[in-house]
């Protein structure tokens, strides 16, 4: 169970224009600009649930995603998941959820994908066994086989997309966070991933709240929306209310448009 | 399948030597610059030992200290160093981890951050430095005309603890000013890599003030000269054996400053 109530995030932003000059003259004057990245936003969200979580670059998905798994602290507002505020016991609550930010790898780049996974094992601690059944049933669904042999380095982004998710599901953690993972994947790697997750979060129960500008992913994947612009909740609701007659892509298209942002 | 409740955890201790081993896995895959590294770090270490022996060449004497006992007071001094490089350095490349976003992994992590953060970037090539500083430091130990017992060797065993964590708390701000200023700031270097240089001649020599400023704000004298003046007789106080520990004190505003860090950490793009 996911709660957000009342979250408000700003951040100061140093602005200046280009060329030498100006940079000059902001090393001793610095015009600051105070950006809203999340101006009163409130949803709750069940276990098992599949969310989409959608709005334009720059709306504010990022910024909450971190609140939600402990990395920022928000100016003001309450937030719980699971019973836990994510910034107050952040070792605690990490332990409890994955993260895999589709941009950022966390994989260590030299070493084996499998010398990876056993140095998660012992950063998560979990127990041999577990280990065992959780790789295994992830080294089948996501097919990664001899690909654990590979340094991370050397595969390509599809083989790391697979792995990064699996790294971030060894620890059978309740709720899943997807930042963007199937950015730059081809059309194969972007269906066996999104097949991945339906069946995690049937199979499980797992928790997913995914961002991503792929409407696909969406289709494929959620059964609610929730679409966020300019840090404000625009709409929330189940998808199959919201896609009209010209394919979801279109609808959401529209929503920008209506909405302004 | 729900997470069961976790009753056991991996100490921190093997969760590091996780770390490190994993690091030694990646630097075996470029074997050469590995080399190069150790060999470089080894021999551009010896300068500064060089240096003292030239020095004393021709004056057999600073501010009223002699070869042997400045040679004390070096290797106690590097070993320090070294010891603290290799457990804190890897706070040298935390500006890098903040702004490429890379703590964003860290935090999301269920360990504390700063045992995540030097076992990322523990180096290898250290060991150069080290091998380097333990062999002056025996050295310095056997030539120092000390009459070693279990109160002088206690007192080296302290400034070696101490020492190594007066050097660590200065890396550690070093790494927590990062959060504030997104660069890491050369002039701590001062603290550290000059520290390491003008530790090697026992602080009084640097005059009063020096020594007050060594005492009272970062105590590298607590480890360094009040021990030394238990050691070469010229005190017989035995609380400045014990002295170095006191020293230890000063990783707690250290680390003070590296929470309220983490608690302003402001993360970065997408």
């Amino acid at each position: 169970m996911i709660e957000m109530k009342n979250i408000r995030k700003t951040y100061r932003v140093a602005k200046r224009n280009a060329g030498f000059r100006e940079a000059v003259r902001s090393f001793f004057q610095r015009d600051c600009e105070t950006i809203t990245a999340l101006d009163d936003v409130s949803f709750s969200i069940e276990d098992g649930e599949t969310v989409g979580y959608i709005g334009p670059n720059g709306a504010g998905k990022s910024t909450t995603i971190k609140i939600l798994s402990g990395i920022l602290i928000p100016d003001s507002g309450e937030c719980l998941v699971d019973g836990r505020v994510p910034w107050k016991n952040r070792i605690e609550h990490v332990a409890g959820i994955g993260v895999v930010f589709g941009q950022r790898s966390q994989l260590w780049w030299d070493v084996p994908v499998a010398d990876s996974f056993e140095l998660l094992r012992d950063i998560y601690s979990i127990p041999p066994d577990l280990f065992l059944r959780n790789r295994e049933e992830l080294t089948e669904l996501l097919d990664l086989g001899e690909i654990l042999r590979t340094p991370a380095r050397q595969l390509s982004l599809g083989q790391r997309m697979r792995c990064e998710i699996a790294a971030s599901l060894l620890h059978s953690p309740d709720i899943l966070f997807l930042d963007e993972p199937t950015i730059g994947l081809d059309a194969v790697s972007k269906i066996a991933v999104r097949e991945f997750i339906v069946k995690l979060n049937s199979e499980r129960k797992t928790t997913i709240i995914l961002t991503t500008h792929d409407m696909q992913d969406i289709e494929a994947i959620t059964k609610r929306i929730i679409l966020i612009g300019k840090g404000k909740i625009l709409l929330d609701g189940d998808i199959s209310d919201i896609s009209g007659s010209g394919g979801i892509d279109r609808t959401v298209a529209e929503l920008y448009r209506a909405y302004e942002i | 399948m729900k997470t069961e409740k976790r009753p056991y955890k991996i100490p921190a201790a093997k969760l590091y030597l996780h770390y490190v081993s994993i690091q030694i896995r990646s630097m075996m895959q470029y074997k050469k610059s590995f080399i190069m590294n150790v060999l470089g770090q080894f021999l551009a270490s010896f300068n500064a030992f060089a240096g003292l022996h030239f020095l004393f060449m021709r004056f057999h004497s600073i501010a009223g200290y002699s070869y042997s006992e400045v040679l004390l007071c070096f290797s106690v001094t590097l070993m320090e160093f070294s010891l603290a490089e290799c457990v804190a350095r890897g706070f040298d490349s935390f500006s890098k981890i903040v702004r490429q976003g890379a703590f964003d992994r860290i935090m999301t992590r269920p360990r504390n951050e700063i045992l995540q953060v030097l076992g990322n970037n523990f180096e290898l090539t250290r060991i150069g430095r080290m091998v380097q500083a333990a062999i002056v430091f025996v050295y310095g130990i056997s030539k120092s005309g000390t009459e070693w017992n279990v109160d002088r060797a206690m007192a080296v065993l302290f400034m070696l603890i101490g020492g190594t964590g007066v050097f660590s708390g200065i890396f550690l701000i070093n790494a927590a000013l990062c959060f504030f200023t997104l660069e890491g700031l050369e002039f701590i270097n001062i603290f550290t890599d000059g520290a390491r240089e003008y530790g090697q001649y026992p602080i009084d020599i640097y005059g009063k003030r020096m020594t007050r400023f060594c005492t009272f704000v970062i105590p590298y004298a607590l480890v360094q000269l009040y021990p030394l003046k238990y050691l070469t007789g010229r005190s017989d106080n035995v609380f400045y054996i014990f002295l170095p520990l006191a020293a230890l004190l000063f990783l707690v505003p250290c680390y003070a400053l590296w929470r309220f860090g983490v608690r302003k950490y402001k993360s970065s793009g997408s």
